[in-house]
């Protein structure tokens, strides 16, 4: 709206360039010579690789392998008629999401909103049940009344954000697990039924949660100026920073009950997610020191001026705003923890690459490595990619880097 | 000092509460430490079992797929462990060799003018980063190293062979003129430091910084080439199928190939994106300066945008140096034997998992150290001298 109203003594910005398809082809893809040879490879390359790819997708694979176990992919022994919570849980989820995003931008034609009705697309592919059918359409209406919401009030919806995402990680938990004994309404589902899909969000969203406050006490550890906490903490991020996660796993699978005493048992899920915490905290104490960085010193003379102590200047004046500058940081921890809970299936977990794994073990889909792996990557691909998208969009709406 | 120093009770002293405030902690976490410790000294004795690193000595008795030093089942837990480290540090170093060049190919190829190629790129890059390693690794290992003909069907890439039992490769084995050509190579070493030693001198009287490191190369690549061409020290030993197994050449198993590939693929994605970001991130001010005080082409590079970028890419670049090493560990799941999936079969034949587990542990610890070690030592060596 700017671009004609600019004073005349601003420069005007580059003109903007016009071709025709084939004056485009010329530019981009012949002159000079040796680009015309970088496209002959390029399109060699495609050939070689993309068409057998396709070929063998659309004839020799077999698919059926990915529809007939969907359910076990995506839900693992999660009980039939208990399916209705985590539908419920992804309803809710569609509602905070709508709202989140909503209260953080203005514009209705953001291609964040198109990705919002991907369930929309799913709901079209055959072979789903009716009720699952159902379930996906209302996923994006949720989230549109919600967003709907959002813009009719958006400073209101703004300040509930944040505590709607950790009711939301409760309400979550508790939806899976269950409240009651197997009789009840609310039955719980043991651990050992949860699988696919479901698990591998339950550890990233749990391992997530609850390894930030360890990890913000960490970071504030490792700046303090009491000597003994502080080699502390520079002493457990770098132990923990310079070992791989699997090791972590296994030591969490194997030592953890060696530990405890004799008679506290923890199932195998707890184990994992201890391991995953105790990992994942590491890495949010360095990130969440790198938003503590960012905030000038004056902030905190500013503060002990005012007479505030060092908790309530850390409380009250420093994290809050070290945090915010931190969000699109955790959005990216956050993806990397969804790819790495796949290690779990190392230690025998039935994650989503545990569950595919076991259905390979299935006599009847021997040989399927190629197609059931590669649909597992596509989901993993799917999530990480649509999250690390909506995490740039993140960072411009809340305009981090940009005071 | 002194007097009105004494009216502030001592609870409220910082100096006392700072003192306070960290015996409390350390005694905290001493006590947790060894409650949890006290727990594990108990558990260990109902199973037997007195912490220590004795079994060390002990005999192994399993085998190991892949060895680069000479292992058998009579040797010890100790030895097995070493030999695990040597795989572990073989593949890491290997795979950070190549997922750096292809790295580079692909972070150039990003930036390329060439709308095909930078498609090709991108869709590299944006396909690699979003899976888990774990799963790329199974899938190259049970859905393509598997999956290739068997030996009498081998595919042929050149004389490189691909089969389901591993990749076979020409290898080089020394000729009876091998003694003479090693004389021949540490001459041309001798001529290589002569030359750069001239040069260096040079470049000292004239001001000029000279190309030491190029020229220096060259002469001993003369030498290494012209030996090669008149003495044919080596004799190539060609892979060949004799019945149902194959002789000769250099086996690669498919386990090694599968771990080291997807290491490769996985982390060059990564570097691509780090590569790329570092040579947008020197302005185009720099190029044109660089371009407008008569340096051409290559000397631009060389000396103006190279040393720029290499400055904002080196420290990413050695978090997944140390990403790679760490990420070997995964050649467990596609039964490479590393470190750590050795670490697990001697914990299930010797049953000491905390020794083990603690070994395996310190034993990464060490690495990652060493690497950020030296990678942090070249970082200071290129880092912008501020003046």
């Amino acid at each position: 709206m700017s671009r004609h109203s600019a004073a005349p003594d601003t420069a005007l910005p580059p003109p903007v360039e016009r071709y025709t398809v084939l004056g485009w082809v010329y530019k981009n893809l012949l002159t000079p010579w040796y680009n015309a040879l970088l496209t002959l490879l390029a399109l060699w390359l495609i050939y070689v690789i993309f068409l057998p790819l396709a070929r063998w997708a659309f004839t020799a694979a077999r698919w059926e392998v990915i529809a007939v176990n969907l359910r076990l992919l995506m839900i693992g022994q999660y009980p039939k008629e208990q399916v209705w919570r985590i539908w419920l849980a992804l309803h809710f989820l569609a509602f905070v999401i709508g709202l989140t995003w909503g209260s953080l931008t203005r514009r209705w034609r953001s291609p964040a909103l198109a990705m919002m009705l991907l369930p929309w697309g799913l709901a079209l592919i055959p072979g789903f049940s009716s009720s699952t059918r159902t379930h996906l359409a209302i996923l994006p209406l949720i989230a549109l009344i919600a967003f709907g919401i959002a813009q009719v009030a958006q400073s209101a919806a703004r300040r509930q954000v944040i505590p709607l995402w950790v009711s939301y990680f409760i309400l979550f938990i508790l939806l899976i697990r269950g409240l009651t004994p197997p009789e009840g309404w609310f039955p719980i589902v043991p651990t050992n039924l949860w699988g696919g899909l479901v698990l591998t969000f339950v550890l990233t969203v749990t391992g997530i949660v609850l390894s930030f406050p360890l990890g913000l006490l960490l970071a504030l550890g490792r700046r303090s100026n009491l000597p003994i906490i502080r080699w502390f903490s520079i002493a457990y991020i770098e132990l923990i920073r310079g070992v791989p996660l699997v090791t972590i796993l296994f030591m969490a699978q194997i030592m953890l009950p060696l530990f405890l005493p004799g008679n506290v048992q923890v199932d195998r899920v707890i184990r994992a997610i201890v391991g995953i915490v105790l990992f994942t905290a590491a890495y949010q104490a360095e990130n969440v020191r790198g938003g503590l960085q960012a905030i000038p010193h004056g902030q905190y003379e500013a503060a002990y001026a005012l007479g505030l102590n060092g908790f309530q200047t850390n409380l009250f004046i420093i994290l809050p705003q070290a945090l915010r500058n931190v969000i699109p940081v955790l959005v990216g921890q956050f993806i990397a923890l969804y790819k790495d809970t796949s290690l779990v299936a190392v230690v025998g977990l039935l994650d989503l690459l545990g569950i595919a794994k076991a259905v390979l073990a299935q006599p009847a889909y021997v040989g399927t490595q190629r197609e059931v792996y590669l649909f597992i990557s596509a989901i993993y691909w799917l999530f990480s990619y649509v999250m690390a998208y909506l995490s740039q969009r993140l960072e411009k709406a809340l305009g981090v880097g940009e005071r | 000092m002194g007097h009105r120093d004494s009216y502030i009770p001592f609870w409220r002293d910082v100096r006392f509460l700072r003192f306070f405030s960290q015996l409390l902690f350390l005694l905290i976490v001493a006590g947790v430490l060894g409650y949890l410790f006290q727990n594990m000294l108990q558990a260990l004795r109902q199973q037997g079992l007195v912490l220590g690193f004795s079994f060390l000595r002990l005999t192994a008795g399993f085998d190991i797929g892949e060895t680069l030093i000479p292992y058998d089942r009579s040797s010890t837990y100790g030895r097995a462990f070493l030999v695990g480290l040597l795989n572990t540090a073989n593949v890491s170093l290997l795979g950070i060799l190549f997922a750096t060049l292809i790295g580079i190919v692909v972070g150039v190829a990003r930036l390329s003018r060439n709308f095909l190629i930078q498609l090709l790129a991108r869709a590299y890059i944006e396909a690699l980063r979003n899976i888990p390693l774990l799963v790329l690794l199974i899938f190259i290992y049970s859905g393509v190293f598997l999956k290739l003909p068997q030996i009498r069907q081998a595919l042929y890439l050149g004389p490189i062979m691909f089969s389901n039992r591993g990749v076979f490769m020409p290898w080089p084995l020394p000729a009876e003129t091998y003694p003479t050509y090693r004389l021949i190579l540490l001459a041309g070493l001798l001529a290589a430091a002569g030359v750069g030693f001239l040069l260096w001198r040079e470049g000292q009287k004239t001001g000029r910084p000279p190309l030491i490191g190029f020229w220096s190369l060259l002469v001993w690549l003369i030498f290494a080439t012209g030996g090669l061409l008149l003495l044919h020290p080596f004799r190539l030993d060609f892979p060949q199928i004799e019945g149902l197994r194959v002789v000769g050449g250099r086996r690669l198993t498919p386990e090694f190939m599968s771990l080291w590939s997807g290491l490769v693929i996985y982390t060059s994605a990564f570097i691509a994106d780090v590569v790329r970001a570092g040579i947008q991130a020197v302005p185009k001010g720099q190029v044109e300066a660089a371009r407008a005080l008569g340096l051409n082409g290559f000397q631009t590079l060389r000396l103006v945008v190279f040393p720029q970028a290499l400055r904002v890419i080196v420290p990413p670049l050695t978090s997944h140096y140390l990403n790679l090493t760490k990420n070997s560990s995964l050649a467990v799941a596609v039964g490479f034997p590393d470190l750590f999936s050795v670490s697990g079969t001697i914990l299930n034949q010797s049953g000491r998992a905390v020794e083990v587990i603690a070994l395996a542990m310190s034993i990464y610890l060490s690495l990652s150290l060493l690497t950020s070690l030296f990678m942090n030592w070249y970082n200071r060596r290129i880092r912008f001298v501020e003046r």
